[in-house]
């Protein structure tokens, strides 16, 4: 089971169904099983039963998630994978204790890819829709491992199948949220 | 929020503003009115009528000009946005965007450059659930404007009710047409939506069709009592 982490700025938001709800389709037609939270109502019972976990972005104006970053310690010890997509990958590189730099990207962008990894195994450049104000500044743990011409797309954690992605990738890119399913399948007991 | 909806008059911006008023505001709906036809954003058969569709929702309608020509479109977006948070105090945008990644991040673009908080509730919508909520809400859509075979004259005025869904559904499997009209296959125009006092009557209509391209146009409607 993924556990959906809903950054947007409250429960129940406008911005549930463009940031949430295409990524809970999107699994659903994968066949895999999902429960959803809002990031203030993520629990022990949740955190435990997740084979995985994808953080969903939210609208460019919603920076509340930020203002809470101990709502996301619980990243730093669950150790199984996870996607953080856009804000959710600040979301991650935050619990890390990295910051972010201004970076605006809005639109279709060429995203190249820097080094070796499962996830985006025989691409090398893909285009990707983006909606971002900043871009994260890679923690030590973390590797890069895309880029566009104005800043890191993607990142891995040196050692833990931890992700964060800049890009949306349930627009267009849905093999990266296809493949990081199966890394997942692959990791759950 | 205080919100603005972007608005056409079909039914995605319609659904937008609905499920907008279901979580905040809407204070005002906001037409760009392009007179360019091959505007790739904002024209759109019967906008002229949204004034009617405005008054039917009793919200005030906020009504932009554009020449249609494509950068200076996004500067006349930007003076109809401008203008409903000057009027309406409008916090955030709403578009009935679907898939178009082009239309989406102009939005975007603008909306962030003003500091208004842009929603697009339909975005990468389920197209087959999207039109049977679109119909069980109560939504009354006509086909305004067809641009693709094999639709013919006849689909032109029709409404989308379940029989039309499900003869949609069937072009939809056989040819390069999405359910929705996404692609601009077809053009909608909406006479009664869940949050209409009144609902439009089309008194007076004419078609212009030729080799699957056609509209409806409109000549007179009012509103009459639901």
């Amino acid at each position: 089971m993924i556990l959906l982490v809903d950054l947007c700025c409250r429960d129940g938001s406008l911005s549930r169904d463009e940031f949430v709800a295409p990524v809970e389709r999107l699994l659903g037609r994968l066949g895999v099983m999902s429960v959803t939270r809002h990031y203030t109502a993520v629990g022990a019972p949740e955190i435990e039963s997740a084979d995985a976990v994808i953080l969903c972005g939210t609208a460019l104006m919603d920076t509340g998630y930020l203002e809470r970053p101990e709502l996301f310690r619980w990243l730093l010890s669950f150790e199984r994978p996870v996607l953080g997509i856009s804000s959710g990958m600040m979301a991650l590189a935050a619990a890390f204790g990295s910051g972010t730099e201004p970076c605006r990207e809005i639109g279709m962008a060429d995203v190249r890819v820097l080094a070796p990894d499962p996830l985006f195994a025989g691409q090398e450049e893909f285009s990707a829709y983006t909606v971002h104000d900043c871009a994260v500044q890679v923690p030590g743990e973390f590797v890069a491992l895309a880029a566009s011409d104005r800043c890191v797309q993607a990142i891995r954690h040196r050692s833990l199948p931890l992700y964060g992605v800049l890009f949306h990738p349930e627009v267009r890119n849905e093999w990266v949220i296809e493949r990081f399913c199966g890394l997942a399948g692959r990791q759950s007991p | 929020m205080r919100l603005g909806v972007l608005f056409s008059g079909g039914k995605d911006s319609h659904f937008a503003c609905w499920k907008a008023m279901q979580n905040e505001e809407v204070a005002c709906l906001i037409t760009v009115v392009s007179k360019n036809p091959e505007s790739y954003m904002f024209h759109t058969p019967n906008i002229r009528l949204a004034a009617l569709q405005a008054e039917a929702a009793g919200l005030p309608l906020v009504e932009v000009e554009t020449a249609g020509e494509k950068e200076e479109e996004l500067r006349d977006l930007e003076r109809a946005l401008l203008a409903a948070r000057e009027r309406y105090g409008i916090e955030g945008v709403v578009t009935g965007a679907i898939l178009s990644v082009y239309q989406a991040a102009r939005v975007q673009r603008v909306c962030r450059e003003l500091g208004l908080w842009c929603f697009n509730p339909l975005w990468l919508a389920d197209q087959e659930a999207y039109m049977e909520e679109l119909i069980g809400a109560g939504f009354r859509v006509v086909i305004a404007g067809v641009f693709s075979a094999p639709f013919d004259e006849s689909w032109l005025g029709r409404e989308i009710d379940r029989r039309t869904l499900d003869e949609l559904r069937a072009i939809a499997r056989n040819y390069q047409v999405t359910l929705t009209g996404e692609g601009g296959e077809l053009e909608t125009f909406v006479v009664d939506a869940p949050f209409f006092a009144q609902r439009i009557a089309i008194e007076e209509a004419s078609k212009v069709y030729r080799n699957h391209n056609g509209v409806l146009r409109i000549e007179r409607a009012g509103l009459v009592a639901k």
